[in-house]
């Protein structure tokens, strides 16, 4: 698609310039400045996630552990699995994406509680912080899951500090799905009606549910690790008279709905880029909507399916195996909706659409691999193999990080006001597939041959199938490298966007690239559904007017 | 109208109306209310759990406890709630006086639970049934003395009913500073018939807290009260 330079919209004041001092932007209360400071910190934590990740394809290039001793070994994996789900992957599309575009989608000119909006951020920078002195102080190597009595009584590492550290951090999403809600709730401008909504969020609806009936319950756990660890009071303790498995209840009733914490967001982007990107409307748009409540509301009751092998009852199995099942009816549904919104569309393939492409194809090997797992019979052979790493990152870096990648290119022009390379973009995409998929899908195989996770050493012959993964790691980290330096050079010496480059619909469109500080210049009112494209070109004469007269 | 409405003192200029406003206030402290609810509900697991595991210990643990203290407790926080909802009324009234009156009450009230806890908690911490630090050692004789075979199981008991009633404690302490905080604002005069929503949503908060003991109460005071010989 071609992009509109709209030199009229420049010389005005938008959130960007208002404030140029460092004050301006950490004590801002300005949702769009809240997501910048999001933005770069969760990237920080991305880049350090990395650094251990490609600490752990280097030892796995050998068969014998000889980069570093197993102890070493457990710390950076247990590393790389926390920072990148809780520092990254968790806050990552609500509180960059969401925090910018929500207000902007609903046509509000804040969140519904600004202060708390910024608070979160600074208790996720305590948290954060706190892992980092964590980090410092040599790590933990329970595994990101925490499982006791190791965690509780036999490691050595700093788990008590990491957990307070996600105990924090966890408030930090807390505040952020209850601002979300009431703000979904309370702000949506006149004529806005729920099913005007933008699916990105319905979306964001079904994640602050999550955020908000999940997180407490791992808080809860994690403070009573940490008592368990520091006071010595049984709680999941055997010797004690407590019971170990009690912790794996309550870490997994947050810790799989978190999963979709991670998924949910991405679905709603992925709804967003493919619309506007084929210029149709969502296929079944309450379906969509609903779905996303439905995995939701299913995402709480099947948290059994990672203890099948942990001493759970074989009738619970059942259950929790029987509703992971279920799970997989609204993925499909949203899936093949998007896969009818394409079909006959006018679809171009600028990057945000291959992002959106990739994100299909991935989600339905990391949902289809899912459902191996939830198999009991089968999943007694998978559990803890590669296999289990494999689906995971399917689902997390080919469904989430995708999604995320793939809205960030196409919000950038509103976000910053400029195009980034869109040559650029795309190629950077297509390495990111590539290398997404020599990563993973070797690990499959691994995995069904039988290589445990969590090891630092492995039999000679899959010494093939690692270095095809080590391989693709080193494509993959170049693919999410790339972009930090495009996007960099764009605020620059980008194209400037203009009000609406992608000709999108959506109100976040309808307002000048960077938006002003209170958002719009008029109050929105709103007349049709989401995604009208029989009407886009209206509504982008009407962007331009707004912009022209704002200028 | 929206270029009007900011100048209503106490509207946030993101906000259209008071209404808004308020609307949004109340519903987010029912979420955060529900996050709470989700939070106790780890321990009232665990509770459930143990308390299956080791009926006996529970029954036994129950009766360690001070169920007049408990009792009185009980009483002292359901006359704080009605006080809370005192002040509620009066600050939609815009009556100041009576407001900061009733505020008073109500802190006075959740100092007075404070304190009894205190000493419910020493007496334990002095017959050694802290079961932390290693301090937990309990006599096997005398009226606080736990037979052999259950000290395990009732530490078990002990440990839930500190961590519960530890968490529900920590919330009084938060609830005293809101109310000290209302209690300020409300002398300075902030509050008015139409601006009085940090009072509604506050009490919300301190009923939430109230209605928490009332499941702390009866869950962990009075186990097997009805059984006759069990315990001491």
């Amino acid at each position: 698609m071609a992009t509109e330079v709209m030199q009229s919209a420049e010389p005005r004041t938008n959130y960007l310039n208002a404030g140029h001092t460092v004050k301006s932007w950490l004590l801002t209360l300005d949702h769009k400045r809240i997501g910048l400071l999001y933005l770069f910190s969760i990237s920080a934590f991305f880049f350090i996630g990395g650094i251990y990740a490609t600490l752990i394809r280097l030892e796995l290039v050998t068969p014998q552990g000889d980069l570093m001793t197993a102890e070493t070994y457990n710390k950076v994996f247990t590393m790389h699995g926390v920072i990148m789900i809780f520092f990254f992957l968790i806050p990552s599309i609500p509180a960059v994406l969401g925090n910018f575009l929500l207000p902007l989608m609903l046509g509000a000119k804040d969140v519904a509680f600004p202060r708390l909006n910024l608070l979160s951020w600074y208790v996720f920078i305590v948290g954060g912080g706190m892992f980092m002195l964590t980090m410092i102080n040599g790590g933990i190597d329970t595994g990101w899951t925490f499982y006791p009595p190791y965690s509780s009584i036999y490691s050595n590492t700093q788990v008590t500090l990491a957990g307070v550290s996600i105990f924090i951090t966890g408030f930090s999403s807390i505040l952020t799905g209850l601002n979300f809600m009431v703000t979904i709730h309370t702000m949506r401008a006149p004529g806005m009606t729920w099913f005007r909504l933008p699916l990105f969020v319905w979306a964001h609806y079904a994640t602050s549910l999550i955020q908000i009936l999940g997180t407490p319950v791992v808080a809860i756990t994690v403070l009573a690790l940490g008592f368990e660890r520091t006071l010595q009071i049984g709680i999941f303790d055997p010797k004690l008279g407590g019971d170990p498995v009690l912790f794996q209840h309550m870490f997994w009733f947050y810790s799989h709905p978190a999963v979709y914490i991670m998924i949910i967001p991405s679905m709603g982007v992925v709804s967003e880029l493919i619309a506007n990107m084929t210029r149709k409307r969502v296929f079944g748009y309450h379906f969509v909507a609903f779905s996303s409540l439905a995995i939701a509301v299913f995402g709480f009751l099947v948290w059994g399916h990672h203890m099948f092998t942990s001493s759970q009852s074989m009738y619970a199995g059942l259950v929790f195996s029987l509703i992971t099942y279920a799970v997989a009816i609204p993925s499909a549904i949203k899936t093949f909706n998007w896969t009818a919104t394409i079909y006959k569309g006018s679809v171009s393939f600028d990057t945000p659409m291959i992002y959106a492409l990739a994100f299909l194809g991935l989600f339905t090997i990391g949902g289809m691999t899912g459902l191996f797992l939830a198999a009991m019979g089968l999943d007694v052979h998978l559990h803890d193999t590669y296999f289990v790493v494999a689906h995971f990152h399917y689902v997390m870096v080919g469904g989430a990080i995708i999604g995320y990648l793939g809205g960030l290119h196409f919000w950038w022009p509103k976000i910053t006001g400029k195009m980034y390379p869109e040559i650029w973009g795309r190629i950077s995409a297509a390495i990111v597939f590539l290398g997404f998929n020599l990563t993973f899908f070797p690990q499959f195989v691994v995995g069904y041959l039988g290589m445990p996770r969590r090891y630092h050493s492995y039999v000679p012959e899959f010494q093939v199938l690692h270095i095809l993964s080590s391989a693709g790691a080193s494509i993959l980290a170049l693919g999410f490298l790339m972009p930090v330096f495009y996007f960099a050079w764009s605020i620059k010496y980008g194209k400037p966007a203009g009000a609406n480059p992608w000709g999108a619909v959506g109100l976040e469109w309808q307002t000048p690239s960077p938006p002003p500080t209170e958002n719009f210049t008029y109050q929105p009112v709103i007349t049709t559904e989401a995604y009208e494209f029989e009407h886009v070109e209206e509504i982008k004469n009407a962007g331009k007017a707004e912009a022209l007269q704002t200028a | 109208m929206a270029e009007h409405a900011t100048h209503v003192p106490g509207l946030a200029h993101h906000f259209v109306s008071m209404e808004q406003q308020k609307e949004a206030g109340t519903l987010g402290m029912w979420i955060f209310l529900l996050t709470e609810l989700m939070f106790f509900g780890g321990l009232f697991l665990a509770y459930t759990i143990y308390r299956t595991t080791y009926p006996e210990g529970f029954l036994y643990g129950s009766h360690l406890l001070n169920v007049p203290l408990g009792g009185t407790n009980t009483v002292v926080l359901i006359v704080s709630s009605l006080t809370m909802a005192m002040a509620v009324y009066y600050s939609q009234l815009g009556e100041k006086k009576k407001l900061i009156f009733f505020l008073l009450v109500t802190l006075a009230l959740c100092f007075v639970f404070l304190i009894i806890k205190y000493f419910e908690y020493m007496s334990k911490i002095h017959d050694h049934l802290f079961p932390a630090f290693g301090t937990y050692h309990p006599s096997t004789t005398g009226p606080h003395g736990i037979p052999l075979e259950l000290q395990q199981p009732v530490r078990v008991f002990l440990w839930i009913y500190f961590l519960m009633t530890g968490l529900h404690a920590l919330h009084m302490i938060v609830g005293a500073g809101i109310l000290i905080t209302l209690i300020y604002m409300a002398q300075k005069g902030r509050f008015t018939k139409q601006y009085n929503s940090p009072v509604e949503i506050s009490g919300l908060y301190w009923h939430f807290v109230d209605i928490v003991w009332i499941f702390l109460f009866p869950l962990l005071y009075l186990t097997g009260f009805h059984v006759s010989g069990a315990g001491h």
